[in-house]
């Protein structure tokens, strides 16, 4: 086993950054025809080309895995491996990896060509790939949707952006109605392999129009996958994830996540799109959470850590289907969970993983699942009224004082 | 000629197999006939085409079999659905036949054609079987959808027929993405987006067709104006019922839709437009003699004169009948035999449809999701995950 990931990782090593502006044009092979690298991912923790910091455990694979890499130029100057980048950059730099790789990607929206996109995540690929390939359309949500969906129906790979999540209520018939059900109504004639991806929810005031969370919104559409990034490390990953795979994918990414800075492997690398992320493995409390609340609960453990609780820190990524597998066997261990979320209260996501755990492992738990989310108000103007229908790090210890007293 | 032929039949039975069988060439020949459509084009913002279509014998009676096919069709789906083998909704498409036949002449299987819920006839057009028409509409395992779609979902991917829509107005998008993606893959196709008169009034056309405009894509949208959104006429749901006009920038055509001779040219010389300088709007003026759908009477809204008048006056199949007469390619008897024969495939194929079993119980979960890179959804206790790099 550990040969055959050493296997795999060698061979994503030898694709270095340095032939990530020249990939060739595949065709488009079928998955067995396809040679490339596979490798096993444990969801235990073992072998995974996981950079992330925050984990404490030291994998040998992972220095194996950087120290592969051919022009280790990087010796000289920086210490450590990678690149460093902003997140927005990350999601543009695996949108454009992918669109290099296959002529059929195409990015369709609002401001994304000439512009550069709202949030620069398109930026600079409108003059490289041209205005065709990367489509400024009108404000007509619903249509452009619609053309995504059709255009996905004769094979092409569209990526649609959502200026912002809230806008595509607009198109909640054709996301509904022909992105979900489209594969399963023909019989499986069609495929529809689209990628719908905006930030979403609550910025920095602005204003309740513009700060939703659709995710509970689209969560109970069959046929769809809904993941959500958080690091830029997974933006990356999941986006590319997202565009390869045959299904419709909704990417829900977070207005003020767009800045964050982070060091990733410069080696190609994919993640599985139905993974839960190991932030912070510990024994007392399993914190399931996503998106943005992921740094919340982190300086809420921090204080934890403080007052000597050991919280294990999940960040679940895949919002449908949940990663039960992960969860599970975090639940088995510390038997106490806390959902820290920033959907709404009423039918979120954190309503859903409740009756998931519970129906699946009610064995295993020792205490009622806590479900902190925010308020079920219009997000307001005001700062303070703001700050408080999110869940904030202070309540998050109080809970799991709660919890494990 | 056709009385010399009734003549020798009573007497000399090799005399008529003689003469018979030099009109059958004469059938299957492939000498131009010129036919005038029954009313001149109207234009908005176009020179409208010529009234004067070529067609030869063999059309003619090919129109003549295709037509009388989906006119018996859809009146074995109406008892079936009285039946109780057909449920749900059942929209049928008797009266506009025109406009599914003569559009296939016009274009190719490469061409994409999509439509709303009344699919059917345009569904055998292009190239679906009776028998994968009936299993689906009676939910079973051999339907075109493997009966997971029902009468408003069939398609037909390999030869460009992208459905079958629910939703009324959600496929004209969906019809620009098709013209889009032949846009953006440089092959000289059009893509027809079909709708009705009620979904004329819906936004996402209008949105989508801006984009159109915008981008010169090679789309022809067809209104099919049957008059009536379910219950409500035209003048009593839109202020402009010109619907040809309703695209403003983009060129427009109205069309008999009812002669198949002018709605095949309407759309040969629709496709060389969209090829050339992008969308155009087609509107058929059409009818349909069924209700909006079975639980729909159609006498309600509308007087039972109206609908026999237009049966009695545009009639698409009489027309036909009475083109084909009129230019001796067959007697009375010839195309009455057609229509029997019409009728007992649609018998078989309905007895075939019958036999045909209903889909497994593991079908339920099949085709909601793609199998393939990252999509193994594993339960509860899912002991490995596997990924592999493409």
């Amino acid at each position: 086993m550990a040969a055959a990931v050493t296997q795999g990782i060698g061979a994503t090593a030898a694709l270095s950054s340095a032939n990530s502006n020249k990939f060739q044009f595949t065709t488009r092979r079928s998955l067995s025809e396809r040679k490339g690298s596979s490798f096993v991912i444990r969801s235990d923790g073992n072998p995974r080309v996981d950079l992330n910091q925050h984990s404490n455990r030291t994998r040998q694979l992972v220095t194996n895995a950087v120290s592969t890499k051919p022009d280790s130029a990087s010796a000289s100057t920086v210490s450590k491996p990678g690149h460093e980048l902003l997140l927005f950059e990350a999601l543009r730099e695996g949108l454009e990896e992918e669109m290099d790789r296959d002529p059929h990607v195409c990015v369709i929206g609002e401001d994304v060509g000439h512009y550069g996109g709202s949030y620069k995540v398109t930026k600079g690929l409108a003059d490289k790939y041209g205005d065709l390939r990367v489509l400024d359309t009108p404000i007509a949500e619903n249509s452009f949707t619609g053309m995504a969906i059709g255009a996905a129906m004769t094979g092409l790979r569209p990526v649609v952006e959502g200026m912002n999540m809230g806008f595509l209520l607009l198109a909640f018939n054709q996301i509904s109605n022909n992105c979900g059900m489209l594969h399963y109504t023909s019989g499986g004639q069609f495929k529809i392999p689209v990628v719908i991806r905006g930030p979403g929810g609550v910025g920095r005031q602005l204003g309740a129009e513009h700060s939703q969370r659709l995710e509970s919104y689209f969560q109970s559409i069959p046929g769809i996958q809904m993941v959500a990034c958080s690091t830029a490390y997974n933006a990356k990953g999941l986006m590319k994830a997202a565009i390869r795979s045959e299904n419709p994918v909704i990417l829900f990414e977070h207005v003020l996540l767009y800045n964050l800075k982070e060091r990733i492997p410069d080696e190609e690398y994919v993640l599985n799109l139905e993974e839960a992320e190991m932030v912070r493995p510990g024994e007392h409390v399993t914190i399931l959470t996503y998106s943005r609340m992921r740094y919340h609960v982190m300086q809420a453990a921090k204080t934890l850590v403080n007052k000597g609780y050991d919280p294990e820190v999940i960040d679940i990524r895949s919002l449908k289907p949940f990663d039960l597998y992960t969860i599970g066997n975090s639940v088995k261990k510390t038997h106490r969970v806390i959902i820290v979320e920033e959907c709404m209260r009423t039918g979120g996501i954190g309503a859903s993983l409740t009756a998931s755990i519970n129906e699946n492992f009610h064995d295993y738990l020792d205490a009622p699942i806590v479900c902190l989310s925010s308020q079920d108000v219009p997000t307001p103007y005001a700062a303070s009224l703001e700050e408080w229908t999110v869940v904030q790090p202070a309540q998050i210890v109080a809970a799991v004082e709660q919890l494990c007293q | 000629m056709a009385q010399l032929t009734r003549r020798t039949t009573d007497l000399l039975k090799p005399f008529s197999a003689a003469l018979s069988s030099t009109r059958l060439l004469t059938t299957t020949s492939t000498n131009p006939i010129t036919v005038e459509t029954s009313l001149p084009f109207t234009g908005h913002r176009i020179d409208p085409p010529s009234r004067t279509v070529e067609t030869t014998p063999q059309e003619l009676m090919s129109f003549f079999r295709d037509m009388a096919l989906m006119r018996r069709m859809e009146i074995a789906a109406d008892s079936l659905y009285k039946a109780k083998l057909i449920r749900g909704f059942c929209h049928l498409y008797d009266g506009q036949e025109a406009v599914a036949v003569g559009m296939e002449a016009a274009i190719t299987k490469k061409d994409c054609i999509i439509t709303a819920y009344r699919d059917h006839c345009i569904f055998i057009g292009r190239g679906g079987t009776l028998l994968q028409c009936f299993s689906e509409l009676m939910g079973r395992k051999d339907g075109c959808s493997k009966g997971k779609g029902g009468s408003m979902h069939f398609y037909k991917k390999e030869n460009g027929f992208y459905g079958g829509h629910g939703i009324v107005g959600a496929q004209v998008p969906l019809g620009c993405g098709l013209a889009f993606a032949q846009k953006y893959s440089k092959d000289e196709n059009v893509t027809f987006a079909m709708y009705g008169d009620g979904a004329a009034n819906q936004g996402q056309l209008f949105e989508a067709l801006n984009m159109a405009a915008l981008w010169d894509l090679p789309a022809i949208l067809v209104c099919e104006n049957n008059h009536y959104g379910m219950g409500t006429a035209e003048w009593r749901a839109a202020k402009s019922p010109s619907y040809y006009k309703r695209g403003d920038y983009v060129p427009g055509l109205k069309v008999d839709g009812m002669d198949a001779f002018a709605v095949k040219q309407a759309c040969k010389f629709a496709k060389e437009h969209a090829l050339k300088n992008g969308p155009i709007i087609l509107e058929m003026d059409t009818y349909r003699y069924h209700g909006h759908s079975m639980s729909d009477p159609g006498s309600t809204y509308r007087t039972r004169d109206e609908i026999s008048g237009v049966r009695q006056e545009r009639d698409p199949v009489e027309r036909i009948r009475k083109l084909v007469l009129s230019h001796d390619l067959a007697t009375e008897k010839e195309l009455k035999d057609i229509e029997k024969e019409v009728r007992k495939k649609v018998d078989e194929a309905i007895a075939q449809a019958k036999e045909s079993p209903m889909p497994d119980p593991s079908e339920l979960f099949t085709n909601v999701y793609v199998k393939g890179y990252g999509v193994e959804a594993f339960g509860a206790d899912r002991k490995e995950l596997k990924a592999v790099l493409p």
